[in-house]
């Protein structure tokens, strides 16, 4: 059993498993999650006209790349937990482990950009593969394991630097440019999002490591029956999840300019939010990574329009997010349990 | 080559935790036949699919495949082979498509890619050379019991099985699609492909099986061809009984004491042309107190829906339901448990016990609201009622505070009778009662039901098995498409009678169902 | 039946922890087994202990509650705010804000049918942002009543306030789960709420209350750290207490998916953590070592948890 995700409410209550999805409801839930995509890109659709309407700066190119740039850190932590979540998991360490990357990298800075970005990403992979193995093989459910990651991954990063930020040390290496260059006119966080984004969905479905993902999120217990390595691709996908939130700690520290042992606070729930929002099921084996991707631009253009509008307080941006948030989840709710009336007896 | 043994197992031992779940069985497969396996829950059948499978791995014994000794580790390994097993619980991928679900981990690629359109052509190709009409592009979870297990058995049959085991593929299935399965099956047989098929089902095994293999206690008790062994000496094998021990007839009922025209006895439930939505039309029905009527139908007749629409769990939309002539309409499971009304589903695992509560804690659930004061729970009253129905229902565990996902299914289902009846109601409403439980179990569950009839309770009893209801109602009433067609009285009733109501009860206009 | 190794009870396992990490610290910390630390260590963790008891019951109708910091947020925040009205009335309205929350989780849980997880992460986002705007937009709040000051500071006898509290509701959540029928519905909507509902359970309405519960005892912590603190600090207090009451819970031996439960093993869980935090703040180890451990525990608590293989 993965995590305690859902609540003693008869029947649909999304625990892994325990549905019998058979006919009608089965079918249902497919066009519900092919709703929620679209709902959330409708949405998302309303909320930038509503932009455009009522700012003039939102439409502006400035502004538009400001979002995406300001994003793209959270949308490669997002694209990780879309894996994890997939596979009917769920990732709570990697706030902490943007962090530690970030640090990792500004303490290898001298060595320039390469060494940089090897470190990060692999010091945060590894403890993504510590996730995995302790999920996958000791069998420990991966709310617990990954909440205990993220308790110690954040103590070491706070212990290790006694709580200061790290300078990056930026003589002569590229490291600057991954966080603050331009390529081709859009900022270089932004295309390595793009790329990872793009890099995923083809993953997803044209690898049949892809596929296998979706398998396990749907049933475990068949995907083993049907011959799958299901403890490889469970811990494969914490290692990539480990792995993204790793690029986006070093790219976040070549930022800043500093690796800052409080980086990515937080920032697990948000991507949690994004997957949810939308449309990626949290038991498993329906949506993926362009869902997410609605979900990460619908959360930042709302976040953007609360900027533009300027007289709104952080207070009121949270009671209007934790709102809206409720909101599509109802609605998500509705939407699964408005088709379907049952199996035939 | 058809006769040749394709599988062979010897002296299999297999170990759970101090006790021998199979204790040197021996176990031979040939080409081209269909291998009945049968033996009581506990007999060792499925630990021996398992081994042969793959997912477990044998203590000691040996095995061959086409005469090469094997070991598998894994499903993986076993498929592999060639060996593939279809489960009772369909064991697929219920988002992904039919395609998707026959190519998992072998999808056909091109230039390191996944080839979609490769995957569909196979996929078709497949379906249509098995004589299959199903839409390789459909979600899984949309397709019927019977087509999934179809597309397990493709799935099967794409990877290479030399030898298909089907454990209780009909337990879902409507006899049309039972039909269609061992065409397929014979298919699978002239073409070489060996059979292992796993039933409870008599009528089954007689009607499709070459060869039985008996187990009993972990022990092959006897391999024997089923045209040279009859009904009641395969029973007495898999029970350790001589024949005279055994009953007349296959059930444990008692001819039911309507039939010799007593007075009927008082009216207890009346339902008056009950409607919910597609499933469930109008169906009207009578129960009487001491009386057990049978509740037959097809697959998706609304034999389920009317249960739960009388016990409150899906309330009706429109009609009446009267207990003892007084007017019911239950909205919810407590307001019918409360009223007299018990139900038992019929899926026990998902519906009926709660598995990390104890055998006590489940057992007293239901009448939590009479065995309290202010909220607070009377542990020796508990006590009492628990020690009470354990003994009259010989309740097999280590005692009352053992976990009720430890117990064997007939068991399990004794708890959950004995549940109901700690409500004390006057109607049970029992769904598939007796259903995947072993047959000593199935005849103390059937006792049961008739001493509870014989003490004044009504029953409704749901089961698909025909001669359950046959040998056990005092009255059997018929739905189709969500309508009662017939009421058939015990004179009147056999398992034609019932096939044939089934089939040919009209389904435009209600008959009335005739005075019992 | 078939019957795989037995796993040790973890409640024994994790007391038997405590006792240990006690006794090592009496031996090797300075000052460790003093009076005054004791109690100090029992007053610090009564607000956790609060905490993790409403939680425990949710976690065993099968859900959580990711709300309860930004919920002792805003009790903090209300009872400030109408001190001037008064003890009672700021207290009454503290607790009736905390449990108006925690029945919005549970409406949308039970009634809904939505994740627990997604409703009380949106409610514990929302929350926070609440206890903020109430505090006049984001301001500390201090709180000068002698009355109120009791709550938090003040003693029966030798006990501190908050420990009484902790004790009395430790006794009624035990007996509620144990003896009443009230215990046997979350355990039974826990361990298979299609079955109880079946059996009559009133699933829906036991799950609204248990939410309703869990904040309401975090209302209830929050209004104790704010007299504590003397003020109520929005930003800061409640700050991660989900973590530390799951893991408590967690420790203690209640399964988090639900149907097994105890309130006992929480208490006895959040010992633990409140006993190595103290001491390795005492020894001036850093902050980062007592995090790591924390995550060590956990992880050993549950690994004695996992279901046994058959």
């Amino acid at each position: 059993m993965s995590r305690p995700s859902t609540a003693g409410v008869p029947p649909d209550n999304g625990r892994p498993g325990r549905v019998r999805a058979a006919g009608a409801r089965a079918f249902s839930t497919r066009t519900a999650a092919v709703l929620q995509r679209q709902g959330a890109l409708v949405v998302l659709i309303a909320v930038c006209v509503l932009g455009v309407v009522r700012y003039g700066s939102f439409a502006t190119p400035e502004n538009l790349l400001n979002v995406l740039r300001q994003n793209s850190m959270l949308g490669l932590v997002a694209l990780g937990m879309t894996v994890v979540i997939l596979t009917g998991g769920i990732d709570l360490s990697v706030g902490s482990l943007v962090a530690v990357a970030g640090v990792v990298a500004a303490k290898v800075s001298g060595s320039g950009m390469i060494a940089s970005l090897v470190a990060g990403v692999g010091v945060a992979t590894a403890l993504g593969l510590t996730n995995g193995v302790l999920i996958a093989k000791v069998r420990l459910p991966p709310f617990i394991v990954t909440l205990a990651m993220m308790i110690a991954a954040r103590g070491a990063v706070l212990g290790a630097t006694a709580e200061a930020s790290l300078r990056m040390n930026r003589t002569g290496s590229g490291i600057t440019w991954l966080g603050r260059g331009v390529f081709a006119g859009l900022p270089v966080p932004v295309l390595i999002v793009a790329c990872a984004y793009a890099a995923g969905w083809l993953a997803l479905r044209y690898t049949r490591w892809g596929r296998s993902v979706y398998a396990v999120g749907d049933s475990q217990d068949a995907a083993r029956l049907l011959g799958l390595n299901v403890d490889r691709v469970l811990i494969s996908t914490y290692a990539l999840s480990g792995a993204l939130a790793g690029l986006a700690g070093v790219v976040l520290a070549a930022r800043l300019g500093a690796g800052q042992p409080v980086a990515g606070t937080g920032w697990e729930l948000d991507a949690i939010a994004a997957v949810v929002v939308g449309g990626t099921l949290l038991t498993g084996g329906l949506g993926g990574v362009g869902s997410t991707l609605v979900g990460i631009l619908l959360l930042g253009v709302i976040f953007n329009l609360f900027n533009l509008q300027g007289t709104i307080t952080p207070w009121w941006q949270w009671i209007m997010r934790g709102a809206f948030l409720l909101g599509v989840v109802v609605v998500q709710s509705r939407l699964q349990r408005g088709f379907g009336h049952g199996q035939p007896r | 080559m058809t006769g040749e043994p394709r599988l062979r197992m010897e002296g299999i031992v297999k170990r759970f935790a101090g006790a021998r779940a199979l204790d040197g069985v021996d176990f031979e497969l040939r080409a081209g036949e269909i291998h009945a396996l049968v033996g009581e829950n506990g007999a060792g059948k499925s630990t021996l699919v398992k081994i042969m499978t793959g997912a477990y791995h044998r203590d000691a014994g040996a095995m061959w495949l086409d005469a090469e000794p094997v070991h598998f580790d894994t499903p993986a390994d076993a498929q592999a082979a060639g060996i593939v097993a279809v489960h009772q619980e369909i064991q697929l991928l219920r988002y992904r498509t039919v395609a998707e679900n026959i190519h998992l981990g072998r999808e056909p690629r091109r230039w390191g890619v996944i080839d979609w359109t490769r995957m569909r052509r196979d996929t078709e190709l497949l379906l249509s050379g098995l004589g299959l009409e199903i839409d390789p592009d459909a979600t899984l979870g949309v397709l019927s019991t019977a087509q999934q297990q179809m597309v397990a058995i493709a799935r099967g049959l794409s990877i290479g099985a030399t030898v298909l085991i089907l454990d209780e593929p009909t337990s879902s299935l409507a006899e049309r699609e039972v039909a269609i399965l061992y065409d397929l099956m014979r298919r699978l047989r002239a073409g070489g492909t060996a059979l292992v098929y796993i039933s409870h089902r008599f009528d089954e095994l007689y009607a499709v099986c070459d060869r039985v293999t008996v187990l009993r206690d972990g022990v092959r008790v006897a391999t024997a061809s089923l045209s040279e062994l009859d009904r009641p000496d395969l029973v007495c094998l898999m029970l350790g009984k001589s024949r005279d021990a055994l009953r007349q007839g296959t059930t444990a009922f008692l001819t039911p004491p309507d039939a010799d025209g007593r007075a009927p006895a008082a009216p207890l439930l009346r339902a008056e042309r009950l409607q919910r939505g597609q499933k469930l039309r109008s169906v009207s029905l009578e129960v009487r107190t001491g009386e057990i009527v049978g509740l037959a139908g097809l697959l998706g007749s609304g034999r389920t829906e009317t249960a739960r629409a009388l016990s409150g769990v899906d309330p009706a939309d429109t009609g009446a339901v009267y207990l003892r002539e007084r007017r019911l309409d239950p909205r919810t499971p407590d307001q019918a448990i409360e009223a007299g009304i018990a139900f038992l589903s019929e899926d026990r695992k998902a519906e009926g016990i709660i598995p990390e509560l104890s055998v006590r804690e489940n057992l007293t659930l239901a009448a939590l609201p009479t065995s309290t004061r202010f909220g607070i729970v009377s542990r020796a009253r508990q006590v009492a009622i628990v020690d009470r129905f354990m003994a009259r229902l010989g309740i097999k565990a280590t005692g009352p505070d053992q976990k009720i996902r430890e117990l064997s299914g007939g068991n399990q289902q004794k708890v959950l009778l004995a549940r109901l009846l700690c409500t004390s109601p006057a109607l049970l409403i029992l769904d598939e009662p007796t259903r995947g439980i072993d047959i000593g179990a199935k005849a103390e569950i059937q006792t049961l039901i008739d001493e509870l009839a014989g003490s004044g309770l009504g029953v409704l009893m749901i089961s698909s098995e025909l001669e359950e209801l046959v040998e056990g109602s005092s009255r059997v009433v018929v739905l189709r498409d969500g309508r009662d067609v017939a009421s058939l009285a015990h004179a009147d009733l056999s398992e034609d009678a019932i096939i044939h109501a089934m089939a040919e009860g009209s389904a435009l206009a209600p008959l009335p169902p005739s005075a019992a | 039946m078939m019957r795989g190794r037995t796993s040790l009870d973890p409640t024994r396992v994790a007391l038997g922890a405590l006792i240990l990490l006690v006794l090592v610290n009496a031996w090797s910390t300075p000052n460790f087994a003093t009076t005054s630390n004791l109690w100090n260590v029992l007053l610090q963790v009564s607000t956790v202990a609060l905490v993790a008891i409403g939680m425990t019951l949710v976690v065993s109708t099968g859900g959580i509650d990711l709300s309860v910091g930004s919920v002792m947020a805003v009790g903090g925040a209300i009872g400030a705010i109408l001190i001037p009205h008064g003890v009672v009335v700021a207290v009454a309205a503290a607790l009736a804000g905390a449990v108006a929350i925690g029945l919005l989780n549970g409406l949308l849980v039970a009634r809904m049918g939505v994740q627990p997880i997604v409703v009380t992460l949106a409610t514990l986002i929302g929350g926070r942002g609440l206890a903020q705007v109430l505090s006049h937009d984001g301001q500390l709040v201090t709180i000068q009543h002698p009355g109120f000051e009791l709550l938090g500071r003040g003693h029966l006898g030798p006990f501190p306030a908050p420990v009484v509290i902790m004790v009395l509701v430790t006794a009624v959540a035990m007996f509620t789960l144990r003896a009443t029928a009230f215990g046997r519905y979350a355990l039974a909507s826990g361990g298979n709420a299609v079955a109880a509902r079946l059996a009559g359970v009133p699933v829906a309405l036991t799950v609204l209350t248990v939410y309703a519960g869990s904040a309401g005892l975090a209302g209830l912590a929050g209004l104790i750290e704010a007299s504590r603190l003397g003020a109520s600090d929005a930003a800061k207090i409640g700050m991660n207490m989900e973590l530390d009451a799951i893991a408590a819970t967690v420790v203690g031996g209640t399964a988090l998916t639900g149907g097994r439960a105890t309130i006992v093993g929480t208490v006895i869980g959040a010992l633990i953590m409140q006993v190595i935090a103290t001491s390795l703040n005492m020894l001036l180890v850093s902050y980062a070592w007592s995090l790591a451990l924390k995550a060590a525990i956990i992880l050993v608590a549950v690994y004695f948890q996992r279901p046994r293989l058959v």
